[in-house]
């Protein structure tokens, strides 16, 4: 369920992260996702990145979307 | 001189005194208040409005504002939104124990500004000061009087079929703004609170339309609150547009964040005009050029079906209905 | 907002929508199971958009609305101990237990206090070495690993006044229990977006294969679920029922292993209460042998009192899928969000305060 939104890591420190979404700043554990680096986006769910956001995943569902609307 | 707020300095003797006169007669004097009577005296003539409002905000400072700016701001608004021009205000202060004398300095220098823009005179005041705990380190109370000119004739209730909705600019920066600030919450948002007095505004509207049938502002509940009030005081039904609203970038990023939704979220700067169709496109002209107006924009319309609710079409082209806000607006967790 | 804006886009929406006009041919259910779909869903006036062959039914999937009275009894009676703070997301706030609420409790007097994150609560521990912490433990397998990181780092800093209340559940348990209780036919069913970023999609596989229903994760946004609705449409129309994963951005078919890892160390599973359906074994979380001095269900004595259930309310039918809100005799009337008698109505993704907020069935 639950709000989780995209958010990019600025800067890590420690199990810490300063993440950024829209131009709102704000630190985030990364105790879920040990493997994240800076530049990445993760899915910001209560103060915690629960996973890292796949860049290339997204890009393949949004030519998807758009194939699917071509095709009937 | 003592750097906190003590029990003595609201119980009427020395200390208040030298309070008094020292810190808020030097900075928000006037002939009227200057005289330090039991009750400020002079002459009006005219329709007469008259306002109250408390404020409780925490914490007291934010980005962009204060609680004395939103003291001054919020109560000369009330005023604006009946079309009356705001003359003069009554200003008290329940202080916790303990308050810095400098944040106290500092507020009621911002309500000398904010009153000193709006064109409006403190004319009367009180102090009184309470235990530590019994009072959020302050509360204000402002009551305010203004005239309404002849002819103007703005309510809720008048809002007709086919008048346009337009709305001053963005949506949710003071709610955001102040939260952003509260403890538990922690983010950084480059947002200011949009607090802001609105009576010269109006007052350009005025001087624009006679057609302007309601004023409010969408303060606590937020704009779809508002709108609600609208729709049923005038028993008519309000459609509004999702792609028109306009909401600064970091705003609907907190909101995403909290679980919030930018239609609920306080405004202080914020007004909403219901305007005649024929009227619709100077009024919006003449807002664009105040400096509290360069992002109005119409935002919808007022029609004929269901009455006395709100409804809104989606980015997606549907159309669902916009309540009011129920309780206080919490982040959530889904 | 990246990640965000494209999925938000009006006109591939418009072609979505056309094209499951196009490809739904027969009456079907469909069941979006976590509370956060059934709120984007009226938010974004998705149903007005679909064709009448397809009806949708919200699930069970709010953990606010699914918590039993004799659970929130609990942490109710835990509010109004002395030297204790409550910590708890906004979510709960509100919602009436059998006596009381955790706001009325904080009018009461008793410290009460929401938090955005869990983190909040252990540096309120941590500010307040005298009082005892509690945290009211909600949510699925999304929060649940925060919440066993927070004890964790609760242990490394050698915070020793810090609890949680676990009333943590399931998913895949409880979509289980409501179709073996075979009281609704569905055809396919949108399985939540962020449960599935912790978990991954292959505890959803029974789905199909023992239930022969549709299945499809989704992401939140218009389009996300648009993709959805017609990923499922296709299975169904052409009878291949399987687990796809559409919100491909943010879910592995094997999840966030990390944070499984997490929740194994912290919690094991257990029966868990859920309102409308009783006890269910296995689809709860406690905490395990080794954190139990930070477990709130063992550490205090309390007397919540005999729970009772609102007369009237239909919540747990609701939440099965049996019952719509418009079903219920008090919805809207006895019951509203200002005056609100079950969870339903006032969870801000209940399914009575989402029919009620976004005017169900108001057809533009």
């Amino acid at each position: 369920m639950c709000l989780a939104i995209p958010a990019l890591v600025k800067s890590i420190d420690g199990q810490q992260a300063e993440v950024e979404i829209g131009g709102v700043t704000r630190q985030a554990s990364i105790q879920l996702t040990p493997e994240v680096k800076v530049g990445d986006y993760v899915l910001l769910h209560t103060g915690y990145a629960i996973n890292i956001i796949d860049p290339v995943e997204a890009e393949e569902t949004l030519k998807l979307l758009r194939e699917l609307s071509e095709v009937y | 001189m003592e750097d906190r707020i003590l029990l003595a300095h609201g119980s009427g003797g020395k200390l208040g005194h030298d309070l008094i006169e020292k810190n808020f007669v030097p900075a928000l004097g006037n002939p009227i208040l200057n005289k330090l009577d039991d009750s400020a005296v002079f002459e009006l003539c005219g329709r007469l409005s008259f306002t109250t409002d408390s404020y409780t905000v925490s914490p007291i400072f934010f980005p962009g504002g204060d609680i004395g700016k939103l003291a001054v701001c919020g109560t000369v608004n009330d005023l604006a939104m009946m079309g009356a021009t705001p003359l003069y205000l009554s200003l008290s202060f329940i202080i916790e124990e303990g308050l810095p004398v400098t944040e106290l300095e500092k507020i009621i220098n911002s309500i000398y500004q904010a009153a000193d823009e709006a064109g409006v005179k403190i004319v009367t005041g009180d102090t009184k000061v309470v235990n530590q705990g019994t009072a959020d380190k302050l509360f204000i109370n402002t009551s305010g009087i203004g005239i309404v000119p002849p002819k103007v004739n703005i309510s809720g209730a008048n809002a007709k079929p086919g008048d346009k909705v337009i709305l001053n600019g963005n949506l949710g920066d003071h709610g955001i703004a102040v939260l952003s600030k509260r403890q538990g919450f922690e983010f950084n948002v480059p947002i200011e609170s949009d607090c802001a007095p609105l009576n010269r505004l109006v007052s350009e509207i005025l001087s624009t339309s006679v057609n302007l049938h309601c004023l409010r502002d969408p303060t606590r509940g937020g704009l779809a609150t508002t709108l609600n009030e609208l729709a049923r005081q005038s028993n008519v039904g309000i459609k509004i547009d999702e792609a028109s609203l306009p909401v600064n970038e970091a705003v609907q990023a907190a909101c995403e964040l909290l679980g919030f939704d930018p239609l609920y979220v306080a405004n202080e700067g914020k007004l909403v005009a219901v305007v005649a169709p024929s009227d619709a496109d100077k009024v919006l002209d003449r807002m664009r050029q105040n400096r509290y107006g360069t992002k109005a924009s119409i935002i919808g319309e007022v029609v004929k079906e269901h009455p006395g609710k709100v409804t809104m079409k989606t980015l997606l082209g549907s159309s669902r209905i916009v309540d009011m806000l129920v309780g206080e607006l919490l982040p959530r967790i889904c | 907002m990246k990640f965000i804006d494209e999925y938000r886009n009006q006109e591939l929406g418009k072609k979505l929508v056309d094209r499951i006009h196009h490809h739904s041919t027969k009456p079907i259910k469909l069941m979006e199971f976590c509370g956060g779909h059934t709120v984007a869903i009226f938010k974004q006036g998705i149903r007005q958009l679909l064709p009448k062959t397809i009806e949708m039914l919200s699930g069970p999937g709010c953990p606010v609305c699914v918590t039993a009275n004799s659970d929130l009894d609990k942490a109710i009676a835990l509010a109004h101990l002395p030297n204790v703070i409550i910590t708890t997301f906004g979510d709960m706030l509100r919602v009436p237990g059998s006596y009381s609420s955790l706001q009325l409790a904080k009018a009461e007097g008793s410290d009460v206090r929401v938090v955005y994150s869990v983190q909040d609560a252990v540096s309120i521990a941590r500010d307040n070495p005298d009082k005892s912490v509690i945290f009211i433990g909600i949510g699925f397998e999304t929060t649940a690993p925060t919440i066993a990181a927070s004890i964790q780092q609760a242990e490394q800093e050698g915070i020793d006044n810090y609890y949680v209340l676990s009333l943590h559940k399931l998913c895949p348990p409880i979509m289980k229990t409501i179709l073996d209780m075979g009281e609704v036919r569905l055809d396919g069913i949108i399985c939540p977006g962020h449960v599935s970023a912790i978990i991954g999609s292959h505890p959803y596989q029974f789905i199909p294969d023992d239930y022969v229903i549709a299945c499809v994760v989704s992401g939140f946004e218009p389009l996300d679920i648009l993709l959805s609705v017609d990923r499922l449409v296709n299975q169904i129309e052409t009878e291949q029922p399987e687990v796809e994963i559409a919100y491909r951005r943010g879910v592995k078919p094997e999840g966030n292993q990390p944070a499984l890892k997490l929740m194994d160390t912290v919690f094991e599973v257990s029966t868990a209460n859920w309102r409308g359906i009783g006890p269910v074994p296995s689809s709860g979380l406690r905490l395990n042998q080794e954190y139990q001095q930070f477990d709130a269900e063992n550490s205090f004595d309390i007397d919540p009192g005999l729970s009772r259930e609102p007369e009237g309310c239909i919540c747990g039918s609701i939440l099965r899928g049996v019952s719509t809100p418009l079903d219920c005799k008090l919805f809207g009337k006895a019951c509203t969000p200002v005056r609100p008698v079950g969870p339903c109505m006032v969870s801000s993704e209940g399914s009575c305060a989402t029919y009620y907020h976004y005017g169900a069935d108001y057809g533009g």
